[in-house]
Formats: structure tokens, C-alpha cells, sequence
């Protein structure tokens, strides 16, 4: 398959050019963000996510349109997160809890009960809600967005959630250009870019 | 290898994390939201740096949502066939 070749190529000269650098992704030019928004890593992102989704369409029932939206969104997410390379915790999350909820299926259940029966305990100390500063609170709503990065140091956290928005951004533009292929017509956002550029 | 991580590791090893470092990180997060960055002012405090993330990425999962739903919809009803050799030619040009 011409897609597969072409992909092996990329990621071949992708490896070559990171040793090069000298594996350091925290420069400036070589940031990434630039990684992120290469077209490149685009190219990479939309094959592997086609032939991701086409499985998921192979191996699950057709009549199946309610859970068909969460199968993609998982599919995509999955795909993004080995783009990443296993260089950022979130990457590294959203694989393992991938595979925790396949092989272990009630460990994720566990942790929601024990979190409700401590819930309780914050009726002993009402007087911390009012000590704590906004940005700890925020810091803390950021930190349940960013898969995988719950008790992460906050500027740990930072870097996480810089890396993770630009990634999004490009699952985002991604998804978009193969719903505008599989279309034929372009696809209004819901945000305020322009098109995606093929 | 350390101290190949990142600049942030030269202090952090030892777990101090200094103001500049962090100051550093909120104005990097800050020119990534288009919010923010259109707005051109310097002196965003970095509780509403934090607020615009959230507020950002919370928008960007509904996208990315809501893509998911139309792509599940389009491949149920498109043939794969023609959609593969659609994509090849749009990657080859």
C-alpha cells in the first residue's frame, strides 16, 4: 500500500533528523510546536487515523451508530497519543488507560467510588475552599483536563498542556481535512480559523 | 541525561522551582491561545492564562467531539474504496 511506504519514509527521516538534533526537543526553532504543526506529522496523523477508523468500522456492528461518535473520538485520541512518540505524559496516559480498561475493565470504576466516599471528608474543612487561590483552583481544573496529569508539578503541567493544545489543534485539523475529503465540501468549524490547508 | 531534559531540569532537580521558570511557561502557554494572543497585551495575569486553557481545551475536546460524530456517520456510509483512493490522491499531490 502506497500510504504504508510513504508513512514508513516519514517516521524513518523523522527518527534520522531527531538523532541529528541530538534528541532535544526543547529548542526554540526545533520546539514542539513546530513538531505539532508540520504538515509532515499532519500527513502521518490523517493515514494512521484512516486505517484506524476503518478497523473499528470492520470490527464493530453497523447498526452500532450510537457509540459510532465515542469509537472515533477514541480511535483518534489513540492514534494522537503514538504520534506523540511516548515523549509526554498525556501521550503515555491515554495509552495505558486504553489498554487498563480492556485488560482490567473495573480498575477506572474502583477509583470513581473511593473518590465519592472521601468526597465526604470536605464537609470537615470548609475553610481551605476559601485559602485557596484562584490560580491553584484553576491549576487544578487544568490539571483534570490534561489526561494523565493529576499529581504533576505545575509547571510539569505547563509544558503538558502546552504540548497537548497544539496536538489537539492538529487532531483538529486533521479530522477536519478527512471529513472535508470524505464529503467533497468544505466544513464549517466551530472556532474562528480558516480552512485547513491540504 | 538530566540535565539533557530541559532547562527547567538545572534548578528542578533539586525541586526548586523558580518564578522566572514558571513565569516563562505561563507567557509560552499564553501565545498558543488565540484568545490571548490577539489581544496583545503583556500583562495577562496568569489566573486568566489558566482560565483561557481550560476554557480552550474544554472547546477543542467539543471540536474534536463533534468531528468524531460526522466521521462516524460518513464512514458508515461511504464506500472505503473510493475514500482510500480519494485520500492517496490528496496525499500525492
Amino acid at each position: 500500500m502506497a500510504s504504508s511506504i510513504s508513512e514508513l519514509n516519514f517516521e524513518e527521516s523523522n527518527r534520522k533528523k531527531r538523532r541529528k538534533t541530538g534528541d532535544e526537543p526543547r529548542d526554540p526553532n526545533t520546539g514542539p510546536e513546530t513538531r505539532w504543526r508540520s504538515e509532515t506529522e499532519q500527513r502521518i496523523y490523517s493515514t494512521k487515523l484512516f486505517e484506524a477508523l476503518r478497523q473499528v468500522r470492520r470490527n464493530s456492528s453497523p447498526p452500532g451508530k450510537v457509540s459510532g461518535g465515542h469509537q472515533v473520538r477514541e480511535a483518534a485520541d489513540r492514534v494522537l497519543a503514538v504520534s506523540a512518540k511516548g515523549r509526554t505524559r498525556w501521550s503515555r496516559a491515554i495509552l495505558t488507560s486504553r489498554l487498563g480498561m480492556r485488560l482490567g475493565g473495573g480498575n477506572k470504576h474502583k477509583k470513581a467510588k473511593v473518590g465519592k466516599v472521601t468526597g465526604s471528608s470536605r464537609l470537615k474543612r470548609p475553610a481551605n475552599k476559601r485559602h485557596l487561590p484562584a490560580v491553584q483552583m484553576k491549576a487544578r481544573v487544568l490539571s483534570r483536563l490534561v489526561p494523565g496529569c493529576r499529581k504533576v508539578s505545575f509547571p510539569n503541567l505547563l509544558e503538558e498542556a502546552s504540548d497537548y493544545i497544539v496536538a489537539l489543534e492538529m487532531q483538529v485539523r486533521a479530522m477536519t481535512a478527512l471529513t472535508e475529503l470524505l464529503t467533497g465540501a468544505p466544513v464549517d468549524r466551530l472556532g474562528s480559523s480558516p480552512g485547513s490547508s491540504l | 541525561m538530566s540535565s539533557r531534559r530541559s532547562r527547567s531540569s538545572q534548578s528542578g532537580s533539586s525541586r526548586n522551582i523558580t518564578d522566572d521558570q514558571i513565569t516563562d511557561l505561563v507567557s509560552k502557554l499564553q501565545q498558543l491561545i488565540p484568545e490571548i494572543r490577539n489581544r496583545r497585551s503583556d500583562k495577562v495575569s496568569a489566573s486568566k492564562v489558566l482560565q483561557e486553557t481550560c476554557n480552550y481545551i474544554r472547546n477543542l475536546h467539543r471540536e474534536v467531539d463533534d468531528l468524531s460524530d460526522r466521521l462516524s456517520d460518513l464512514l458508515a456510509t461511504t464506500d472505503a474504496d473510493s475514500a482510500q483512493a480519494a485520500i492517496i490522491r490528496s496525499l500525492l499531490m
